[in-house]
């Protein structure tokens, strides 16, 4: 016997609308708010992960009195792309992509750093033409980077004109990339033993004229921010650190130069071709934002110095070392001999051997010291790469810089310290 | 290096020259002390800890875990490199009060590795989510994963339709 | 889901659609989800060299309420993933999705344990650019086959009518862990 169920009346349009609403938009309603009220009297306040500072996403949890903040929280790993583990899978050149994607806003940097410590550990010597090229490169990144980061710490106090200013030659260096290795970003353009190929024929004429146009428009940027009374307000003294804590926390690079600390591996341990040409480093006073902005400014007009050194004295020869274990032989042999074709499939299939054993080296990128701990078992793939992040070291000080402050520092040493999320490892 | 041979002769198991950098297999029970003085000795002088690192020899070495330290001295730039082995389920001493800046690293080797530090004020997981199981980096845990849904099972479908009418068809269970 | 309820049943509704299609178009307000290496890509479509604004993008707004376009930059992980749900169903609607990059389109090179392989488990996808990262070009191509996209869409579209079956439908299949996965 089957009972006649019961079916309720339908219900009109209007409600079954807002029921299919109430259902759909319940998860602003269960969520944990982003403003609450604790115990002791203060408001937490969550910062992130996803807002305008657009230095990739970082979540900052700030318990605030009022305007004045007591504690901060950072948490980290929103964008864990898993580099270390990657390193176990790929053979030594494959990892070269996975280096270009950690700070992306310099990838060119990156990739020398890579392949200046595994020349290291299998103890080559790239020739001169790459090195005098690396160099070049290496630079011209560093002033894209730091046409970000000074670009951005403008917009995020409020001064926008001046990213768009500058912004407009890190298109140029853009150009001057995809025309040597055909991207933008993701370069990927040294190999371990030298480059990827040689440099185009209209490369000294387009950085001539990358140098000749950028100074002023540098210096218009400085005019619009380094003497302006608003500017100087939001940055002179706000995120201080000494020289001694900077040291305990493990500041590398700009950072801890505007310190007070003339630390910068390019003197300290040269590497490519910085023990020939002539340039000096940037120091500061106390480590505010202020200081970290013009060490900034200061070390593109040094790196500009460094390129116009360089670039008229690119030697001739090869561009990556004859010994075939190492690099590719040209193309031309591999179709028509035999011993280069078995070099060819070994170096593709299997990859480089290097010796086992432990190594670390570093190189300075435009954040600090990039440095890399690589583990060998003998085979073509690691059994252990260890990045050394610059941005993970100075980031975990934050809480310190930002005591005491106002939320609106918060955003502008957050921005000033460069952090960059993908190479935080998230 | 003769320095330290001669000093903390029964803090270490062996030192070595390798590569120009000076590297210390050091034991575990003068741990913090080798460490404190290597700081605040001015014939070292390390006071900066440029890197900290594991690494998972499973299978290859009979202590399955290595703790490596980088030790930079911003007087004489000279670097050395300081390894303790521990073992499978062993905690490591966190040197958080000799350097601040060991701060995160020491998480983040929690978080991939699973090695517990004593000492560290918030042995937390740093870079994986909340409610993470593992420890990724560790040498049996697949790169694919095991299977991560479950931390976003909540978002994989659609709320349901909690209070609709019992004659309108709902879509079947695709939760 | 104003117009969509007040004026979908009349008998103008196509020459309405046109309208508010033509509207909706060149009036779409970006949310950049920026993320990782694309949205670095997308600062340079936004400033003067490759200018999105031109396009009608005009006004990037990091408040969901007051986006039309989501922009998923970059790489999402599993911790992040919660995040850009939120974020998307926040905004209100109309709302579209372009997806940039080959990280947000389906994990990338990152086949790790991570990554979110792929946004569209989680939020419908309109638009996917592909590329590592995809040139600015890419993303203004994109913009306008979007728009394209809009100008036919009808006001009386089923996904304004019951969103929960159009999600259901717009996902990604729910699949099997893969570390289940045999052959």
């Amino acid at each position: 016997m089957s009972e006649q169920l019961q079916t309720p009346e339908p219900l009109d349009e209007k409600t079954q609308n807002e029921l299919r609403d109430y259902a759909l938009y319940s998860v602003l309603r269960d969520s944990v708010s982003d403003v609450e009220d604790l115990p002791d009297g203060l408001m937490r306040l969550n910062l992130g992960p996803s807002h305008p500072a657009t230095h990739g996403i970082l979540q900052n949890i700030l318990d605030v009195d009022g305007e004045t903040i007591v504690r901060a929280r950072p948490v980290i790993g929103y964008v864990h792309r898993t580099f270390e583990k990657l390193g176990e899978r790929y053979t030594y050149n494959q990892f070269l992509t996975c280096t270009d994607r950690m700070n992306y806003i310099s990838p060119p940097m990156n990739n020398v750093a890579w392949t200046t410590v595994v020349e290291e550990i299998l103890d080559i010597k790239a020739p001169q033409r790459a090195q005098v090229v690396r160099t070049i490169i290496n630079e011209l990144s560093r002033i894209a980077d730091h046409i970000i980061c000074n670009g951005i710490l403008g917009v995020d106090v409020g001064g926008y004109t001046g990213f768009l200013y500058v912004y407009h030659f890190r298109e140029q260096v853009y150009n001057i990339l995809e025309k040597m290795c055909g991207a933008r970003l993701t370069t990927t353009f040294t190999r371990i033993g030298g480059l990827e190929m040689d440099i185009y024929p209209d490369f000294v004429k387009d950085v001539k004229a990358f140098l000749k146009d950028y100074p002023k428009i540098l210096k218009d940027f400085n005019t619009l921010l380094i003497h302006n009374r608003i500017f100087i307000d939001r940055c002179k003294g706000v995120g201080p650190i000494s020289a001694k804590d900077a040291l305990a926390w493990g500041y590398t690079g700009p950072n801890l130069r505007a310190a007070g600390v003339p630390m910068d591996l390019r003197k300290d341990a040269p590497y490519l071709v910085y023990d020939k040409v002539d340039f000096e480093i940037p120091v500061g006073y106390d480590g505010s934002v202020y200081d970290r902005f013009l060490v900034r400014i200061e070390e593109m007009e040094q790196s500009m110095r460094i390129i116009q050194q360089c670039i008229d004295n690119i030697p001739e020869g090869p561009w990556a070392i004859d010994d075939y274990h190492v690099t590719m032989p040209p193309k031309e042999k591999v179709y028509t001999s035999m011993e280069e074709l078995i070099y060819h499939f070994k170096l593709v299939m299997h990859g480089i051997k290097v010796p086992a054993g432990e190594y670390y080296s570093a190189v300075e990128v435009a954040n600090g010291e990039l440095g890399f701990y690589v583990v060998s078992d003998g085979t073509e793939k690691p059994h252990r790469v260890q990045v050394r992040r610059p941005c993970f070291w100075y980031y975990q000080s934050y809480p310190e810089l930002v005591e005491n402050g106002l939320i609106s520092d918060a955003v502008a040493v957050m921005s000033s310290l460069n952090v960059i999320a993908g190479e935080l490892d998230g | 290096m003769t320095n330290l041979k001669s000093r903390f002769a029964n803090s270490f198991y062996h030192i070595e020259e390798n590569r120009g950098m000076v590297v210390v297999q050091a034991r575990k029970e003068h741990f913090l002390s080798l460490m404190k003085s290597l700081r605040d000795d001015p014939a070292f002088g390390f006071d900066v800890l440029m890197n900290l690192t594991g690494v998972d020899f499973l299978g290859k070495k009979e202590t399955r875990f290595e703790m490596v330290y980088i030790l930079l001295s911003s007087k004489t730039l000279s670097r050395i490199r300081v390894k303790v082995a521990l073992a499978e389920d062993e905690h490591a001493l966190s040197v958080i009060a000799i350097w601040k800046g060991a701060n995160w690293p020491e998480r983040e080797v929690y978080d991939l590795m699973g090695i517990y530090f004593d000492g560290h004020p918030l042995m937390e997981r740093l870079i994986m989510p909340e409610g993470y199981i593992g420890h990724p980096l560790r040498k049996d845990f697949p790169i694919q994963g095991l299977g991560e849904d479950y931390l976003v099972e909540s978002i994989l479908r659609p709320v349901k339709n909690q209070a609709a009418p019992a004659n309108q068809e709902e879509p079947t269970g695709n939760r | 889901m104003g117009i969509e309820r007040h004026l979908g049943q009349s008998f103008m509704a196509t020459s309405i659609s046109q309208v508010v299609g033509w509207a909706r178009k060149y009036s779409l307000w970006p949310l950049p989800f920026a993320t990782a290496c694309c949205s670095i890509e997308f600062m340079s479509t936004m400033t003067s060299d490759f200018d999105i604004a031109r396009f009608g993008a005009e006004r990037p707004s990091f408040s969901p309420r007051q986006a039309d376009l989501m922009l998923v930059l970059g790489t999402i992980t599993y911790k992040m993933a919660p995040v850009m749900w939120k974020a998307y169903q926040t905004m209100a609607e109309p709302k579209w999705v372009i997806c940039v990059g080959a990280c947000a389109s389906t994990g990338g090179m990152f086949d790790t344990y991570a990554v979110l392989q792929g946004i569209d488990r989680v939020i419908p996808v309109d638009m996917y650019v592909p590329g590592c990262p995809p040139r600015p070009e890419m993303i203004l191509d994109a913009l306008v086959k979007l728009q394209q996209k809009i100008s036919k869409e009808s006001i009386n579209d089923p996904k304004y009518r019951d969103r929960v079956e159009y999600l259901n439908n717009a996902l990604a299949p729910l699949s099997e862990p893969v570390a289940n996965v045999k052959g």
